[in-house]
């Protein structure tokens, strides 16, 4: 068999869950993936003492994956572990995204979901015992088979072998034998000089999928008899609908049924340029909506207005207001910082069947648990009667946490009763996005006589992601995305102030790649820069200052310090600038190397050089490329990105005015992975947020003015420029 | 009827001529690795070969492509060193965008087989990534380049 039809075979159960007994289920229903006879195995015994890990005879290894593969690299780092316990060949591991369902819930978390850098962190202990059982099991079948003692045996590189003799046997031969042995309750697990995978390069198993073109995403679904779906939904917010013209769509050649769904109306269609045609065809009318006056200088107006309102306060050592008044020094700030939209590169996309006593869907998703429960609302089927096959997912960064798209899947499909692939329009995805909120800040600070940090307040406006999503987390009306990272920052300063300010208005907000860090770095790391200006210190050497009783924070300041020869001069219009910052368990700092054009506003990032301490490492190129590509889509955020409103409506549509960075403006970039002993952090997040902060340090440093407004495009430099 | 020589093979497809190439492509040939991501032509998920450059397939009318030779990523060969050198340089995260930088780049090597810096990002600059893989695939052409000078 070759390489090529392997990889397929393992997508293929990737994507019709959980392997034969399951795809054989589905028959009857006649659902099943195109390319489906790739599918065809020959029924092999299979070793499986847990969810996790399979065995068959024909000697392949699959860990069942409980994240979404979302370009973060779950898909590989997570088999490593259990690869790793298990003693097995790397050439035998395969991986299969797992169905959703109760049995694969993240323990930590008691859901199945994808997100707050969390993945590794949380399942390395289950599938460290998982691999570890197995192994055991296997140890076992091969000394009962032999006759010999056990202690004579050893597991290693998919095989067993028994050290006096030299007979070895494969894992796959003994599938069959183990498979009938009881569960050792206590495995024993490995010491971590033992490891083979876990801390190593270990190439990615979904690479090659990715780069032939095999690999299966949401939109590339297909289902016999399946219907495309264009939904139209209401222009501004809260728009209510006037008319449509039903009969005009239903003349469009290929459509077959106009449905009401919960936001609007669906066209569906034997084609999805038809559908799309289809929606146009029906034409509905919206009225204004309720909030006409709601665009970008409205909203601007709001935040600021809302640094006056009385908080929650989340965060109060020492005594702020004292300190302050008495502070040698006294300054203060504000801070602007933008919506942002997702634009993961795989717009929104769904596929759902929903029968009368079956519902399948096939979705990019990172909430398995949120789909199962959209779809027992919405269909009225119980959890078990429904499947949730989750496909590869064009990117996430948080987005895809939420079930809209899921849901109006679900409500077609229903409503005509065909299987039915929804995939938005990249307008539709960015004007129905839950937003990285737009947020404000009011910060002020006071230094003693000797240059010292004494005192800390900060004021934070911003709508809450917490109150809509999981309300039980919002702790005495704070929303914990709203502070992370000011309110738990690790800075040494004896009298920190810290409140939060909820802002309400009618745009949806969620996570986006780090969440409240995507904000709250960027205006303590500035303002931490600014103070040490004001203090007539160098920014490296003042926040060292604050760092005393850190290591973690001073090991990776001095690890970028030294790699960017920070303090090396630079002529005039180019300059270095640092910024650290603590999120998802990780330490991140780094350097950005920038020029500034003073003539047009253009600022050029030449070089950044990150470091990151994450604690223990298990694949460090994966980490390398997840900060790699944090630095990149917070440095896009920090110069061009921004959600533009007007009359109740986001007026930004596509890449023609969502501006993302682009191959030509991306800098040299250097991680260095800090060694540690410390608890463990997660990868996917913590490489963004220091980003935005390092380049406008860099740009004072360069061109003498403080950018407190983000994104920092060629108007703000300018307008910065003449108020300087 | 429309009539296309996709990767060698001719088919006869019952669509309009002013349907988009990508979603015969993808929806009616189920050739899914040709991408949709903006409609536009602005961020290169969809590209495609015509006639060996690349073409964004998303805003090429199905009509316009008739007798003409297009290629998709299924249809490059797998030992095509840009193929091999985006495995060796581990260049794809989601991987969503990558069939459509590795058809791009392809394109590029063939009509320049030994492009500068300045080449490279000339040609890549239409295709966007939102994981942040540019570092890496600016290794990986570089790489096939190589690989084509051997």
């Amino acid at each position: 068999m070759n390489k090529h039809i392997t990889r397929r075979q393992f997508l293929h159960k990737s994507l019709v869950g959980a392997g034969l007994a399951v795809a054989a289920s589905m028959t009857p229903s006649g659902i099943k993936i195109s390319k489906a006879e790739d599918l065809k195995k020959k029924t092999e015994s299979m070793f499986s003492p847990n969810v996790w890990i399979e065995i068959t005879s024909d000697n392949i290894i699959t860990v069942l994956v409980n994240k979404s593969e979302m370009g973060q690299g779950v898909a590989t780092s997570l088999p490593m572990i259990a690869a790793d316990e298990l003693e097995a060949d790397w050439k035998q591991i395969r991986f299969k995204e797992a169905p959703g369902g109760d049995k694969y819930i993240d323990p930590a978390w008691g859901m199945q979901l994808t997100g707050g850098s969390t993945s590794v962190r949380h399942m390395t202990e289950p599938l460290r015992k998982a691999g570890a059982t197995a192994r055991e099991m296997l140890l076992t079948a091969a000394a009962l088979a032999w006759e010999v003692p056990q202690s004579e045996c050893e597991a290693r590189q998919g095989m067993v072998r028994h050290i006096k003799s030299g007979r070895t046997t494969t894992y796959g031969q003994l599938c069959e034998k183990a498979s009938k042995l009881p569960i050792p309750p206590n495995p024993p697990l490995k010491k971590e000089d033992q490891f083979r995978f876990i801390g190593t390069p270990m190439p990615r198993l979904d690479v090659p999928d990715k780069v032939d073109g095999s690999a299966i995403f949401g939109t590339d679904i297909f289902v016999p008899e399946m219907l495309y779906a264009a939904v139209a939904r209401p222009p501004t917010y809260g728009a209510k609908m006037i008319s449509s013209d039903q009969d005009a769509a239903g003349k469009v050649p290929g459509v077959y049924k106009v449905v009401r769904v919960d936001r609007g109306m669906a066209v569906s269609a034997s084609t999805i340029d038809a559908a799309w045609k289809g929606k146009k065809a029906l034409d509905v009318k919206w009225d204004k909506g309720p909030h006409p006056d709601l665009n970008n200088e409205t909203l601007e107006k709001n935040f600021t207005q809302h640094l006056d309102k009385q908080g929650v306060i989340a965060r109060n050592e020492g005594n702020v207001k004292n300190a302050l008044s008495r502070a040698a020094k006294k300054i203060g700030a504000t801070y602007m910082l933008p919506y942002l939209s997702h634009v993961t590169m795989e717009p929104m996309s769904c596929t759902a069947h929903v029968l009368g006593d079956r519902c399948d869907v096939w979705v990019p998703t990172q909430n398995q648990s949120g789909v199962l429960q959209a779809a027992v609302k919405i269909t009225g089927l119980r959890p078990e009667q429904i499947h949730v096959h989750t496909t590869y997912l064009g990117g996430g960064f948080g987005r895809r946490s939420e079930t809209d798209v899921v849901e109006e899947a679900l409500q077609i499909s229903k409503s005509i009763g065909k299987p039915v692939k929804l995939i938005w329009t990249r307008e539709e995805d960015i004007q129905n996005d839950f937003y990285r909120p737009g947020n404000c800040c009011r910060i002020e600070g006071g230094i003693d006589r000797n240059g010292k940090l004494t005192s800390w307040s900060h004021k934070v406006v911003v709508p809450s992601i917490f109150a809509r999503i999981f309300p039980q987390m919002m702790k005495s009306g704070i929303d914990p995305a709203a502070v992370e990272g000011i309110a738990n920052m690790e800075y040494e300063i004896p009298n920190l102030y810290v409140e939060y300010v909820r802002i309400d208005n009618p745009i949806p907000v969620g996570f986006w790649r780090s969440v409240g860090s995507s904000h709250n770095a960027f205006t303590v790391e500035s303002f931490v820069d600014e103070l040490a200006y004001a203090a007539k210190k160098d920014p490296l050497e003042f926040r060292f200052n604050l760092l005393k009783n850190h290591p973690r924070p001073r090991r990776v300041l001095e690890a970028v310090a030294e790699k960017s020869a920070w303090g090396k001069p630079f002529k005039k219009g180019q300059g270095l600038g640092i910024a650290y910052h603590f999120s998802f368990g990780s330490h991140v700092a780094q350097v950005a190397e920038v020029s500034v054009n003073k003539k047009d506003g253009t600022i050029k990032v030449h070089r950044v050089v990150c470091a990151v301490d994450c604690g223990p490492v298990v694949n460090p190129a994966i980490i390398t490329a997840q900060m790699t590509g944090g630095i990149i889509m917070g440095l896009s955020a920090a110069l061009k990105e921004r959600v533009d409103f007007d009359q109740g409506a986001v007026k930004t549509a596509n890449f023609y005015n969502y501006n993302e960075l682009r191959m030509s403006e991306v800098p040299e970039i250097e991680v260095h992975l800090v060694k540690s002993k410390g608890e463990m952090g997660g990868i996917g997040e913590p490489g963004l947020p220091p980003i935005a902060p390092a380049v406008a340090n860099a740009v004072f440093k360069a061109a003498g003015i403080r950018l407190r407004n983000l994104p920092m495009i060629p108007e703000t430099v300018l307008k910065a420029m003449k108020k300087s | 009827m429309i009539s296309l020589e996709i990767n060698g093979k001719k088919y006869e497809v019952d669509v309009g001529s002013d349907v988009p190439l990508l979603w015969v492509i993808r929806e009616h040939l189920k050739l899914t690795g040709t991408k949709f991501g903006c409609g536009i032509g602005m961020c290169g998920a969809c590209t495609v070969h015509v006639d060996g450059k690349a073409q964004r397939s998303c805003i090429t009318q199905v009509g316009s492509v008739q007798g003409k030779k297009i290629t998709t990523i299924e249809g490059l060969p797998e030992d095509h060193p840009v193929k091999k050198a985006w495995i060796e340089e581990q260049v794809p995260q989601c991987g969503y965008c990558q069939t459509g930088q590795v058809m791009q780049a392809a394109a590029l090597l063939m009509e320049n087989p030994n492009p500068t810096d300045e080449k490279i990002i000339e040609a890549m600059d239409g295709n966007l990534c939102r994981c942040g893989t540019y570092p890496y695939i600016k290794q990986a052409i570089k790489k096939a380049v190589k690989e084509v000078k051997k």
